[in-house]
């Protein structure tokens, strides 16, 4: 990393829920995210990972403001998004976008293909005419790897990865600059999934984007990421560059992350230890006191249920929140996945 | 080793409004005792149906045809109400959603001590004293309360432990497990593949794992079953599939698979999309996705052989698959 303003700056933010518990009862809060901060920098691909209810796509919609943060900013190009209105957040819609999850339910079933496309450029850049609307739909839909006699189609006559093609041809329209793929592979079978990927470091190489990628799969996040954010009941728990996170993670939580996904290698799995963890993620509405993760840490100390532990510099452009991280011995993890 | 589940020409059929669509096509296996089988496939591969039929539980349009016996009867031949002799006492099924499987209105030991007054005619409490060891075996803490807790208040990972419990309640002969995993976060898919790895051992219970996930067959199974398009591609050894695989499709499942060595480098996808079972290519229905197809792949369909000790493909190529070799 060179000393460059990064691109996209998140500082501290945080974002709670109140959830109804019933008439003139208190509400109850759901700390969703506490207290997250990192950089992304131009053309870099940041993946997040975590479990479910770890906050990795509340965290993708805080960045592109569809979600308000409580406290912290979000600087995108030095300018902090979280204290605009509306229409001066339009202003920027065209260079954030987002991929979500299901493509189906993500494409709106009455509309065509070219329609469903190009909607981001009639609302976002009003002053393009119809005819260059028109072609620019067909140049995405042919980069994306759709034939452009498709355009009259409905997204019902599409299969999952062809839905999900459509899905990032209306992400790229508006050339952004950064794109949040929420679980963009998560709904596909294992050969279209392969395909997606590819197409999408295809895409980033081609139009020079910056990309945060939301996953639970940690092959798939290894697979396109500079750098991860770990996240844990809506903590950062680790954030470090790809190779430093995969060899050598230093959060035992990262650690056990690690060793649980399965190996498509038989000899490996036969040898591989597995560094179980005890029970399942708690409640984020009653999360457990001081670090989070430590009911299930099999390093956890008294001082882990007094204080949080603060997110430190592990290293060189790497850094992790947990009391022990110097004592724990490392092993070096198998992780063919 | 004898064989608990012998599967002879198995063929699933639906029958829709404008016609019939094969989902299962002269499928044929054994699982021997104790064993682990994975059935490998993406959506629409049939791997579900096949079983869904051995029990029974076909959607109202569906039918079998073929023997599906276990441990010498055919369950394909049974009426609904013998079937219901051997479903849950020496063939057991759990799903990959264990919240629509259990019973949301009533509390899971009495679901679990059902199963053993029904098959094994124990009285009430001697059921419910089994259930509760049972839950205890499977792994959840503090059993004898947990047992009257009602679903909705258990966590997906212990849903599925109970469902475990109940499917190995009889110790039956077979489990078969369809993407038991696959709703779990991986913390929680890492204990329960543990769990099967020890009862499956413990009970000498042969396993069919239907999964999607090749990672989870490798630190499973024991042998695995390719399926493309209602048939089956490629069986044989765990280890002479993922080393060594003889069909094209076993082979890009394989390469379409991130792992570490093709961290940010492109991966190799199978080109194309599955075919629909209504309108299925001639020939071998693999062959517009594959990469070593040759003129006869069009014309005529590869019938499953030997390739070499106790696996078996159904391909025509008998070169080395390698993606240089793809690329010519």
């Amino acid at each position: 990393m060179t000393a460059q303003t990064p691109m996209l700056d998140v500082q501290n933010v945080t974002k709670v829920f109140g959830i109804a518990t019933g008439f003139m009862r208190k509400p109850l809060t759901l700390t969703a995210l506490s207290d997250i901060s990192f950089q992304v920098n131009e053309g870099e691909t940041l993946g997040i990972v975590g479990e479910s209810g770890c906050g990795k796509s509340t965290l993708g919609r805080c960045i592109l403001q569809l979600l308000t943060p409580e406290e912290g900013k979000v600087l995108w190009l030095g300018q902090d998004l979280t204290t605009l209105k509306p229409d001066e957040m339009r202003k920027h819609r065209r260079d954030l976008q987002i991929i979500f999850q299901d493509p189906l339910a993500s494409l709106n079933p009455r509309m065509t293909v070219g329609g469903i496309i190009e909607d981001p450029l009639r609302t976002l850049m009003p002053e393009m005419s119809q005819k260059q609307r028109r072609a620019k739909v067909i140049e995405m839909m042919e980069a994306v790897g759709l034939l452009p006699e498709m355009i009259n189609r409905y997204p019902h006559e599409f299969s999952g990865g062809q839905a999900q093609r459509i899905g990032i041809a209306r992400a790229l329209i508006t050339e952004p600059k950064l794109i949040v793929c929420d679980e963009p592979v998560s709904a596909l079978d294992v050969s279209i999934q392969a395909q997606i990927l590819n197409l999408l470091s295809e895409l980033r190489d081609r139009f020079n984007l910056t990309l945060i990628f939301i996953s639970h799969d940690l092959s798939v996040v290894r697979h396109v990421s500079d750098r991860i954010v770990v996240l844990y009941l809506g903590r950062m728990i680790e954030y470090a560059p790809r190779d430093e996170l995969y060899n050598d993670p230093k959060h035992p939580y990262t650690r056990a992350l690690l060793t649980a996904v399965p190996v498509p290698d038989p000899k490996l799995a036969r040898q591989r230890k597995i560094t179980e963890l005890r029970g399942e993620i708690p409640s984020p509405i009653n999360p457990p006191s001081g670090c989070a993760f430590r009911s299930r840490c099999p390093y956890a100390i008294p001082v882990c249920a007094e204080k949080r532990p603060e997110i430190e510099s592990s290293g060189e452009l790497r850094s992790v929140a947990c009391h022990r991280w110097r004592e724990i011995e490392v092993e070096p993890v198998a992780t063919g996945g | 080793m004898a064989n608990v589940l012998e599967v002879e020409n198995l063929d699933v059929t639906f029958s829709l409004h404008d016609g019939e669509v094969h989902a299962v096509r002269e499928l044929s296996f054994v699982l021997g005792e104790g064993e682990t089988l994975a059935v490998v496939g993406e959506s629409g591969s049939g791997k579900s149906q096949a079983f869904l039929a051995m029990m029974g539980l076909l959607a109202r349009n569906g039918r079998a045809t073929g023997k599906a016996k276990l441990a010498g009867t055919d369950l394909l031949a049974l009426s609904s109400s013998e079937l219901d002799k051997h479903r849950g006492l020496d063939i057991a099924m759990i799903f990959q959603d264990p919240m629509t499987s259990l019973n949301p209105s009533l509390k899971i030991g009495k679901q679990l001590s059902e199963v053993l007054v029904r098959h094994r005619h124990m009285s009430e409490a001697d059921s419910a004293k089994r259930a509760i060891e049972m839950l205890d075996r499977v792994g959840i803490p503090e059993a004898s309360r947990r047992a009257s807790s009602y679903p909705h208040e258990l966590s997906g990972g212990m849903r599925q432990r109970v469902m475990i419990a109940m499917a190995l309640l009889c110790e039956p002969k077979v489990l078969i497990a369809d993407e038991p995993t696959t709703a779990l976060d991986v913390t929680v898919q890492a204990q329960m593949l543990d769990l099967f790895k020890t009862l499956t051992a413990d009970f000498g219970t042969a396993l069919v794992i239907i999964t999607h996930d090749l990672g989870v067959v490798a630190g499973l199974a024991d042998r695995m079953m390719v399926m493309y398009a209602g048939r089956a591609v490629e069986a044989g050894g765990v280890d002479d599939l993922f080393y060594d695989p003889k069909h094209p499709y076993t082979f890009g499942l394989l390469h379409s698979t991130p792992h570490v060595e093709t961290s940010g480098q492109r991966l190799s996808p199978i080109d194309g999309l599955p075919p629909s079972l209504e309108h299925l290519p001639t020939g071998c229905a693999f062959h517009p996705r594959c990469a070593f197809a040759m003129p006869e792949c069009r014309k005529e369909r590869p019938k499953l052989t030997d390739r070499g000790p106790k696996r078996s493909a159904a391909c025509f190529y008998e070169g080395t698959l390698s993606e240089k070799e793809a690329a010519q």
